[in-house]
């Protein structure tokens, strides 16, 4: 048999045994058995010295072909097994994923903080600078400088607890605004804060009254500042904590502080207008209060009402989120149970 | 204020319907509460005309009627009204009608008689109890003599009105009268309102002033103004049903005619009368006056009021007989055996009225009108139509001339503006015809010089004093609706938050990521919890005049407010509960009632905050784990000065054995700890861990400076220590023990084992440290590292008695 025929049998033989090798540890045998230094080609290499040297390329070049095949197939089938065996291991580490991720403790922002934190940042896109004022105040800037003298019936919107004669807890975080308005150089430009924070009233708590909530209120004095402002603002509260989808409507009303004073009313989201029980039949839900300021605040304040103008407007995050997430009961905003404050874990 | 509809057409042309024309009065002027339709719901509830009433054979009180109710044949009905009786016109509820209340009145028996249907009281067809004439409470209503038989009842008693109930802010009380809310929607509509007119007549026979004479003592601003009508030989009667339905209508209880023609007097003009019966006066003789100290009067009500010095009164030969526009005396009532009156028309300050009502707890139609201002044009011409109208249903005459206690020139107030003023306030571009127009439909005088209004305001919208008033008149008469909607232009302003705001936003976001809730807790506490749990010593500022002593305290810390939720959390069976709170305590100052008001930040664990789980077990928190809470919180404030945690058992509500102060270089900013036993049994909560930082310190503190460390290219190098130590050497010691003898190169100390059990001597405990080395510069030798390691060994042997094993 010449040395061409041999390898042409050890090299089909090879790739059978290759073939049929359904384990790793098969194919590695076969690679020794063929391709070792003891192997078949080896020793068919080694028979070469009495080939002619004509003959020798040839038998040489054949050998390496049938060496690179045996070699590719080997290779081939190792990676084919080496596939399965991790197909297999692969299919047996299996799990259920459906079963619960390990708990990390994730707490969330209260609910009110929630509506703070999104009218802060509404505002703030728009240039307004956010002002805590303090919660325990004198009478003289959370009534008198806001144009409500003592005895003036509109003192009965809002029952007070007192401190002594002078000092109270604040009963609206405008309180801080007449501040705001003599601190304020007008020279670098408007004025335009928020002031989000607790307010206190004497009210017994039900379900709709609370001796502490909280507000928001926003002030802008410039020299142009126009109602048609105001109402653009107005609007764009409401289309952010309600969506845009729903009427605003303005209608006259009165706060000391401000003249013209309107409230603001969004179309019932519930009913969509039609009248339920949230709207109290009526399709709307007031949401806002707001109006030019009166220029005795102004005034008050050392801002001459002749050059300067602007608007106030306030709201209570604790009514909104009543009335967006249906809370029956304000308390609920105060007793921190675990199970109210963890149904509200986003924001919006 | 309750306006009727059928009222309000006296005045105007209007046939829109009320829903329609309450929601116009909601957009322009007042808010509304809502329209009252008093017959709705109401069905086959009709007119019957009584022609037979007989005894029921088996009753002593019920009768059995014969009603025609405008059918071929009456039905029977069997009523137990005690004035029923033959020949009157009556209310029938017929089968199957609906009455007051959602209730339906069926065909039935009574003690064997077929009854179909029902004769009814006013109180049956839903009328509020309060409403119903006294004389007509017991039994049913008696429907005048002309009512026909079978027609529905709701015309001949103003049910089928409709009632507007406008909720009038405190600027417009010139709407709480007919006339004045007829004045704003003839400006809404632009229609010319009829007014009513007064047609008195005088008996020229007899002067008032010759039976009545007044004096008022008090200032011209207590007092601007005070009038009198003597009317005499008056009949107290029941008023005619017109009157009553007008007065029920109106949200008031019809009493007689004299009682019925003063309060009708006041809807329709908003002036508060008020008729004394003039025979209980002394010599006819009327003073005003502030009420001096421990004087006394009874009211109406039958209530023995102290007066006080602010309460202006009317008197009678000095004697008080009234609380001068509050209520009136029970001395000088009208009963029905009066027969003369001195009527009153009077201006009171708004501010004296308003205490009185306050200080009494008196507020009466009459009051609330005081305090809300009234039109000093009309006290003398509703004087005169209440004179008019009780002398017509009384029978009575009108004594010549008014008697005057003070007089008042009362003079418009002049207001000025521009129409580039109006547009620039509004945002508008209106023109000079359209606000002129809205002058004139507003009826007030107004000239045009330029673009300059000169606007003259009646004495009827004492609320318009100032320009802005009178842009807010425009703006509400042009529409709101009409107004553009623009936002604020000018100079762009930066709007972020400051440095204290940040860190408040960046706290919450830190605890909650550590898995705790945030609550808001009640700032208004017990004194006791206020006082609980404070950084440092502090009065408490108390309310003046709290509403129970649950909430009279302004807090100093945030943890028993937190614990009160735990609390309330426990009672529902909630064991695991993370929470923290971020809010202002309240520290007093010295010679200060205001306190200082400070940010917290504090946080309340109890349970686990792992729950069980199908391959987790459920950790309770322990010290280390709220520890490791606020290591993390104060790490990520990346302040300069070292925190350090000191064991205190200086707060009594801490266990004494559980708690460190917080440090940070020499200054205290909070602590942290677990809550002692008997706090947790007095709060009624679990075993919990709490800690409470200032956050407002940790915010004044300089802050670390950042500056980026080269990465050693150098492998580190580290040595294991364990040593047996006495149990009273602290972590803390001996970390500072090891960093400051540990060289140069020593760049990490950490902690990995504590053991006290098994093996360790009594007394003792067994610690385990890694120490890192490394060398910014170069490889460190293996030799330059025992040495230093060495060193450190020797340290705790020597200074910490450590047993290095």
């Amino acid at each position: 048999m010449s040395l061409q025929d041999r390898l042409t049998e050890l090299r089909d033989q090879g790739l059978a045994d290759i073939k049929s090798a359904d384990v790793l540890k098969k194919v590695n045998d076969v690679k020794v058995d063929l391709l070792g230094k003891k192997g078949p080609i080896t020793e068919v290499l080694r028979g070469m010295r009495d080939l002619t040297p004509e003959e020798r390329p040839k038998v040489g070049a054949y050998a390496n072909e049938v060496r690179d095949k045996l070699q590719a197939a080997i290779d081939h089938r190792r990676e084919e097994l080496e596939l399965a065996a991790q197909n297999k291991r692969l299919a047996a580490e299996k799990i259920d994923v459906t079963l619960p991720g390990r708990q990390v403790p994730q707490g969330q922002p209260h609910v009110i903080t929630q509506i703070i934190t999104q009218l802060e940042d509404l505002f703030m896109g728009m240039g307004y600078q956010i002002v805590d004022g303090d919660e325990v105040e004198e009478d003289y800037y959370n009534f008198e400088r806001l144009n409500l003298p003592k005895d003036h019936p509109a003192r009965d919107m809002q029952d007070t607890f007192y401190i002594t004669k002078e000092i109270l807890l604040r009963t609206q975080t405008s309180a801080d605004q007449p501040r705001s308005l003599e601190n304020h150089d007008f020279s670098k430009g408007p004025l335009k804060v928020l002031s989000p924070g607790r307010v206190y009233r004497r009210d017994t708590d039900d379900a709709t009254h609370s001796h502490q909530f909280h507000q928001i209120e926003g002030l802008v004095v410039d020299k142009h500042i126009t109602m048609a402002d105001l109402k653009g603002t107005l609007i764009l509260v409401a289309n952010e904590l309600f969506g845009d989808q729903f009427d605003v409507r303005l209608r006259p009303s009165y706060f000391p502080f401000t003249e013209p004073s309107v409230e603001a009313d969004v179309t019932c989201f519930n009913c969509n207008g039609k009248g339920c029980a949230v709207c109290k039949q009526t399709g709307w839900i007031e949401v806002l209060g707001a109006g030019m300021v009166h220029p005795r605040v102004l005034k008050m304040s050392g801002i001459d009402p002749e050059v300067y103008g602007g608007f106030a407007f306030g709201l209570g995050p604790d009514r909104f989120a009543m009335l967006k997430y249906g809370v029956d009961d304000i308390r609920n905003f105060y007793l921190n149970d675990v199970r109210f404050l963890s149904q509200f874990y986003k924001k919006g | 204020m309750r306006i009727s509809y059928a009222w309000l057409r006296d005045y105007l042309k209007l046939d829109i319907p009320a829903d329609e024309l309450a929601e116009k009065i909601e957009r322009t002027a007042v808010e509304v509460d809502g329209v009252i339709r008093p017959s709705e719901g109401l069905k086959k509830v009709v007119v019957g005309d009584v022609l037979e009433c007989v005894p029921h054979p088996d009753s002593d009180h019920l009768h059995i009627c014969q009603v025609d109710v405008g059918e071929d044949d009456p039905i029977q009905i069997v009523c137990g009204a005690p004035n029923v009786a033959a020949g009157e016109k009556v209310i029938v509820a017929l089968p199957n009608s609906w009455i007051g209340n959602h209730t339906k009145i069926k065909r039935s028996k009574m003690r064997g008689v077929v009854s179909n249907g029902m004769l009814c009281a006013l109180d049956e067809l839903g009328f509020d109890e309060k409403l119903v004439p006294k004389e007509v409470a017991d039994g049913i209503f008696i429907l005048p003599a002309d009512a026909k038989p079978g027609e529905p009842v709701f015309s001949y008693i103003g049910m089928d009105d409709e009632i507007i109930d406008m909720s009038v802010t405190p600027n417009r009380g010139d709407m709480l009268s007919m006339n004045g809310t007829a004045h704003e929607l003839a400006a809404i509509y632009d229609q010319q309102p009829t007014m009513p007119t007064v047609d008195l007549h005088e008996d020229a026979n007899e002067l008032a002033d010759d039976e009545l004479s007044v004096t008022v003592q008090a200032d011209e601003q207590a007092v601007p103004m005070y009038k009198m009508r003597l009317i005499k030989n008056i009949t107290i009667k029941p008023s005619p049903l017109w009157l009553q339905i007008r007065i029920w209508n109106a949200g008031m209880r019809p009493i007689n005619n004299v009682v019925d023609a003063t309060n009708y007097i006041l809807m329709q003009y908003g002036q508060p009368l008020h008729a004394f019966d003039f025979n209980s006066l002394t010599k006819g003789q009327v003073n005003v006056r502030f009420a001096k100290a421990g004087e006394q009067l009874t009211t109406l009500d039958g209530e023995e009021r102290d007066l006080a010095t602010t309460d202006l009164v009317i008197c009678s030969d000095d004697v008080p007989i009234c609380l001068a526009g509050t209520m009136g005396g029970l001395d000088s009532e009208v009963t029905d055996n009066t027969t003369a009156i001195a009527l009153e028309g009077a201006i009171f300050d708004a501010v004296k009225i308003r205490k009185t009502a306050h200080n009494h707890n008196l507020h009466s139609e009459a009051s609330m009108r005081y305090e809300r201002g009234i039109d000093h044009s009309a006290t003398e011409t509703a004087l005169d139509a209440a004179a008019a109208l009780i002398a017509e249903l009384s029978d009575g005459t009108v004594t010549t001339g008014v008697v005057v206690g003070r007089d008042e020139d009362v003079q418009p107030a002049v207001v000025k503006i521009s129409l580039s003023r109006i547009n620039h306030v509004l945002g508008t571009d209106l023109s000079l015809e359209t606000v002129a127009d809205i002058f004139k439909r507003l009826d007030f005088p107004t000239t045009i010089d330029g673009e300059t209004y000169t606007v003259t305001i009646p004495a009827r919208r004492w609320d318009i004093h100032i320009p802005a008033d009178l842009i807010e008149e425009v703006a509400r008469l042009y529409g709101y609706d009409n107004l553009p909607s623009t936002l604020p232009t000018g100079q762009p302003t930066i709007g972020k938050l400051n440095e204290t705001q940040q860190v408040i936003r960046d706290s919450r976001k830190l605890m909650e990521s550590a898995g705790l809730t945030q609550a808001i807790s009640y700032s208004l506490t017990t004194e006791a919890k206020a006082k609980a749990f404070a950084m440092h010593a502090s009065e408490v500022t108390k309310l003046d005049f709290p509403m129970s002593s649950e909430r009279s305290a302004l807090r100093l810390n945030l943890i028993s407010g937190l614990l009160d939720d735990l609390a309330y959390n426990n009672a529902r069976k909630e064991h695991d509960v993370a929470l923290y709170e971020e809010g202002r305590v309240f520290f007093s100052q010295p010679e200060q009632v205001r306190p200082k008001e400070v940010e917290h930040i504090a946080g309340a664990i109890t349970g686990s905050m792992v729950q069980t789980a199908w391959d987790t077990a459920a950790t309770p928190v322990d010290f280390y784990q709220i520890k490791g809470i606020v290591a993390g919180y104060l790490k990520s404030l990346a302040l300069a000065a070292p925190i350090s945690y000191v064991a205190s058992t200086e707060h009594p509500e801490m266990h004494p054995g559980r708690t460190a102060d917080i440090y940070v270089g020499e200054d205290l900013v909070g602590f942290v700890g677990e809550i002692h036993p008997a706090t947790a049994k007095a709060y009624k909560v679990r075993e919990t861990y709490v800690f409470e930082l200032d956050l407002d310190a940790l915010i004044a503190q300089p802050k670390e400076h950042q500056q980026y460390q080269t990465i050693s290219k150098f492998p580190s190098i580290t040595r294991d220590v364990a040593m047996l130590i006495d149990d009273q050497v602290t972590n803390a010691a001996i970390v500072k023990l090891i960093t400051d003898k540990g060289g140069a190169h020593l760049q990490k100390v950490q902690l990995f084992d504590v053991y006290n059990g098994k093996h360790v001597p009594a007394g003792k405990k067994s610690l385990a440290y890694t120490l890192t080395y490394q060398d910014q510069n170069g490889t460190l030798v293996d030799d330059e590292i025992t040495k230093a390691f060495d060193k450190v060994l020797a340290a705790l042997t020597e200074t910490l008695g450590a047993e290095i094993r």
